[in-house]
């Protein structure tokens, strides 16, 4: 487990002396700064509109930071022959896989506080008002499913070679699960065998992203989700999250490196 | 006494035999013992099976057929590698990191006590000549300096065996003249060293025991006296007879 957090910290290094991060953060704080600055009516219904587009902008820029920086792990220590070195010394290949997804994972927690800090912040000035628990859950939850996602590229990362194509494969996963997941199974209902035994299939194996989403809840402020909910959301997420893992590293065990 | 390093009846091949079509080896029936305390050359031209056979000891492809061993552990149990320095051929390391936070990365993964780690990291850098540079990303380094950084991180966990896969290569005559003092020294103090090097005069100088490899099969064995008076001459003139490109 030492070993994990070490080559962990080695991700986290990596992110925060490049550049992408930063990018990303100030485009988002730009739009959003942009478009608060037209709410001249002070009306209820723009602050929400605002609240809407920054939260998209973070979950979108959060998926692509997590999915990016887990995707080119791998593939990049093994290009760049830095790979060698490192499974020279006493390391496993499960210590390797582990490390590089808490990394990532812990790298994209960061930046959801700055997203949402940043987030509360905006809104928070406006309203005067502080949702604190709401959006804690709200990052929390946000964290869960990016464990998810994470996994799943890391997984990826080591079945496809070419970490382009992991990217794109990856976004379409989580981005069809977001928007379609929860319907998925009404879409089967609608359908014809096989498709629609299939599509029950898909519905019942993938992992519902969706769930974590508590967008609806922090922009009309509905209050707080269940807390037991959110545990067993936790569950959810790091039962797929262990699971992806373990399938990446049963792949990558075997590999050979050279 | 118990060989450091040993490699009985190995074959590896990069590609599984096909139905039919029989494997092309790198590496061929190969036998060695490395015992303690000697500094052991790996010779051989351009893809004879030295770099393959090393990623083999060092755990990053598995043995077609045979068996190795580091201390009489199996290979391919991580912890044949706890005593052990490795030098890859290809020396990249993070280029975003700084030489001393690589090694200091690399001596958690050792479990070198905290407060021995930054003397260990000052006395390898110093050992390298790389001690002015140490703070600066390893990005700005020469290739000859990343050739250092290799050296200087093989020796963080004061290893018992070297693997060193052409340590010389990319380095300053002076840094040459280094390498060979360092695997001299480590030699005086009882370590034990297998290397692959085309520096024929350096390995006459710094070795024990030489094998020549050529097409991944052992060609050739023994002190470098002997390859030398038996074939009258030199160890370049003894290496070009082997390899049956005599001239
Ligand atoms: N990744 C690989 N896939 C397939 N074949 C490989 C691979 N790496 C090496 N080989 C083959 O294995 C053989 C031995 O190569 P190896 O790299 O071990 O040679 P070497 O002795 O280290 O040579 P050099 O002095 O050039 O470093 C060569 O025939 C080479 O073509
Ligand atoms: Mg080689």
């Amino acid at each position: 487990m030492k070993n994990a957090l070490a080559i962990g910290g080695i991700v986290i290094k990596e992110l925060y002396r490049r550049k992408d991060f930063y990018v990303l953060f100030i485009l988002t704080a730009l739009i959003t700064l942009g478009l608060g600055a037209m709410n001249f009516f002070n009306d209820a219904r723009i602050v929400r509109y605002l609240k809407e587009i920054c939260l998209l902008l973070i979950w979108v820029s959060t998926l692509v930071i997590a999915v990016v920086t887990a995707a080119r792990q791998i593939p990049f220590e093994k290009e760049t022959c830095t790979i060698f070195p490192l499974l020279a010394k006493p390391v496993t290949r499960w210590e390797l896989v582990l490390g590089k997804f808490l990394g990532c994972w812990f790298a994209a927690g960061i930046a959801l506080v700055v997203f949402y800090l940043f987030f509360a912040i905006i809104t928070g000035t406006r309203e005067h008002y502080w949702p604190v628990l709401n959006i804690l859950q709200a990052v929390w939850m946000h964290w869960m499913m990016l464990g998810v996602v994470s996994a799943l590229t890391i997984f990826g990362s080591v079945v496809f070679t070419a970490p382009s194509s992991n990217v794109t494969i990856v976004l379409l996963i989580s981005v069809g699960i977001l928007l379609i997941g929860r319907n998925l199974r009404m879409f089967a209902l609608e359908m014809v065998e096989p498709a629609r035994t299939i599509l029950c299939v898909a519905y019942y194996s993938l992992p519902h992203l969706e769930f974590f989403d508590m967008r609806d809840l922090v922009i009309h402020d509905w209050g707080l989700a269940p807390w037991w909910a959110v545990g067993m959301a936790t569950l959810y997420a790091a039962a797929y999250s262990i699971f992806l893992i373990v399938c990446a590293w049963l792949v990558f065990r075997r590999q050979v490196l050279s | 006494m118990q060989a450091v390093l040993e490699v009985s009846d190995l074959y590896i091949s990069y590609r599984g035999s096909k139905m039919g079509v029989p494997p092309e080896w790198a590496v061929k029936d190969l036998n060695l013992k490395v015992r303690e305390g000697e500094a052991f050359g790996f010779l051989g031209p351009n893809g004879a099976g030295k770099t393959t056979t090393m990623n083999v000891l060092l755990g990053f492809l598995p043995p077609t057929s045979g068996t190795a061993y580091l201390f009489g552990v199996d290979v391919r149990r991580p912890i044949a590698r706890q005593r052990i320095g490795y030098l890859p051929e290809q020396t990249y390391y993070y280029r975003f990191l700084s030489a001393v936070e690589l090694l200091r990365f690399y001596a958690g993964i050792f479990r070198i006590p905290r407060g021995e780690t930054e003397a260990r990291i000052a006395r390898v850098l110093r050992l390298v000549d790389l001690e002015d540079a140490g703070d600066r990303a390893i990005r700005t380094y020469s290739k000859g300096m990343q050739q250092r950084v290799g050296l200087a991180q093989a020796l963080i966990n004061e290893p018992d065996l070297l693997i060193l896969d052409e340590p010389t290569s990319g380095l300053d005559p002076l840094g040459r003249m280094k390498v060979r003092e360092i695997i001299r020294r480590l030699k005086e103090e009882g370590k034990t060293v297998f290397f692959s090097s085309h520096e024929l005069g350096e390995v006459e100088t710094v070795c024990d025991r030489v094998v020549i490899m050529h097409r991944g099969e052992l060609k050739a064995e023994g002190t470098v006296q002997e390859l030398v008076s038996a074939y009258a001459g030199n160890l370049e003139k003894a290496f070009l007879e082997i390899i049956g490109s005599g001239v």
